[in-house]
């Protein structure tokens, strides 16, 4: 039906003189783990990894793959209102998207290097820019317990200005949003479902701990690709 | 585990202790040996006041199986709990903001949309307040009386309210919290939903029910599964017992021009 729908209306583009082109939306799908669920303990439980990869990740991904159909059938009936509307939703579960994909990368189990600081140019980057990894830490650990509500913290680096910066941002917003050159190197997600289970309120152990599983050869490799 | 912020019980006692210049309007069941004195270098005392953190109105494993007694006592224990302490901790350095009500602390230092830092806790303590009042053992079911003829006038039927609210819920992005208001300017019944610690008094609402969305709210018992919390919420906790008698206050100040519909 859907097929016989698109044929007639290239008949009927042809047939007026223009060129119509339809176009598929793409689809994202979930990205498997470079790890088993419970090789990030006990840093981090299984349980807490199955749960956040398998339910929240996948919803996010879900519900951006709904909002962008209902973005493509916005665009092509020309329904501005509608288009408006679902930026919001887009948004949040695009970035809901991006943000985890990222941040499966940048942990990993202590056997696979996950904890061990960054030698190389990040290294020397951090050094110079913050004076230590232990200020880099500290810094981002009190800006997630200071975080109210649910939000990520980012070491990041601007790729223009090939300086380091650590920010914060709310919900899903992925990084770029607080700046268009912006890149993540290492994020914690810090809503509560990412550490409820294991440390109930107590976010600032969870953020302690977290840095056992860091993976900073993520991270360096992220930061030598942006700087060359 | 200690299941308070602090290593001891939490030091607030379960009343809300008040500023000496409140002490003819303390209502009786509230005594004044809980007010702090210091003497000040002159001799003259100087009277701090402090935040308490209020009890549920039925014990922690009252809302069994909906609400389990272990995430109560998480919620309340620690969360409402260390909202009550930060508050305290926040208040002694600010003395510009002592002797208001929590309702007044609330608008001031929500600053019109710029909010002060001791807003997100000072909020949260309130929220957490009305939250727990908002349910009930055996709750859910309907509203009676006038409030339900008030949301069959603003929303067509009760079932439409209930699917509008949970829909509200379901489409709340981040934490929050959803609300069923009475809009006082516009003199109708409305629902709302607030990011963090934001609620309906910073716009003058006046709240009837609210449902607390940040995921510690649900987290132990629930999982990710919000639709389910918020079902249950609906069909089994929820007290229209409280919205009713906020409703019935609620009049006192809003004059909802219909003199056919008697809230009780």
């Amino acid at each position: 039906m859907a097929l016989r729908t698109i044929i007639t209306k290239r008949t009927l583009a042809g047939a007026l003189g223009f060129r119509q082109q339809h176009r598929s939306v793409q689809t994202f799908s979930l990205p498997d783990l470079p790890y088993d669920y419970g090789a990030l303990e006990p840093a981090i439980t299984g349980e807490i990894m199955q749960l956040h990869h398998q339910k929240h990740h996948q919803t996010y991904i879900t519900n951006y793959n709904k909002a962008l159909e209902q973005l493509h059938e916005a665009i092509t009936k020309g329904d501005t209102p509608t288009v408006a509307k679902l930026q919001s939703a887009i948004k949040f579960n695009g970035g809901g998207h991006i943000n985890h994909s990222v941040f499966w990368k940048n942990l990993a189990p202590v056997r696979d290097g996950g904890g061990e600081p960054p030698k190389g140019s990040l290294g020397s980057a951090i050094d110079i820019h913050f004076g230590s990894i232990e200020a880099v830490i500290q810094n981002m650990n009190a800006e997630g317990a200071a975080l109210q509500g649910s939000g990520w913290v980012w070491l990041g680096m601007d790729k223009e200005l090939k300086r380091l910066v650590i920010e914060i941002t709310s919900n899903q917003d992925p990084l770029v949003i607080k700046g268009p050159n912006l890149v993540p190197l290492l994020g914690i997600d810090v809503w509560e479902h990412a550490y409820y289970l294991q440390y109930k309120n107590v976010k600032p152990d969870y953020l302690k701990n977290i840095w056992k599983v860091m993976n900073w050869k993520y991270a360096s490799e992220v930061y030598e690709k942006e700087c060359r | 585990m200690s299941w308070c912020c602090c290593n001891s019980v939490c030091t607030s006692s379960s009343r809300q202790l008040l500023a000496t210049s409140d002490l003819s309007s303390i209502p009786s069941r509230v005594s004044n040996a809980g007010l702090k004195q210091k003497r000040s270098l002159r001799g003259v005392p100087k009277v701090f006041a402090y935040y308490g953190l209020k009890t549920p109105p039925y014990k922690l494993d009252a809302l069994e199986p909906y609400m389990s007694q272990k995430m109560l006592e998480v919620h309340w224990g620690e969360h409402h709990c260390g909202y009550v302490e930060a508050l305290n901790k926040q208040l002694e350095k600010n003395d510009m903001l002592y002797g208001c009500t929590m309702d007044e602390l609330i608008k001031v230092t929500y600053n019109n949309g710029n909010p002060l830092p001791e807003f997100g806790v000072a909020a949260q303590v309130w929220n957490h307040d009305f939250f727990w009042e908002s349910m009930k053992p055996g709750g859910g079911d309907m509203p009676k009386l006038g409030l339900l003829q008030l949301i069959e006038k603003d929303f067509g039927s009760f079932t439409n309210f209930k699917e509008k609210f949970i829909e509200a819920a379901l489409t709340l992005f981040g934490s929050g919290w959803i609300w069923l208001v009475l809009n006082r300017e516009e003199k109708r019944l409305a629902i709302i939903k607030t990011s963090n610690a934001v609620n309906p008094l910073v716009w003058n609402d006046i709240p009837l029910i609210g449902l607390d969305l940040w995921e510690h709210a649900y987290y132990l018992d629930y999982k990710n599964d919000k639709a389910n919390y918020v079902n249950v919420f609906m069909n089994h906790l929820v007290s229209w017992d409280a919205a009713l008698g906020r409703m019935a206050r609620a009049q006192a100040f809003v004059n909802l021009g219909e003199p056919k519909i008697p809230v009780a």
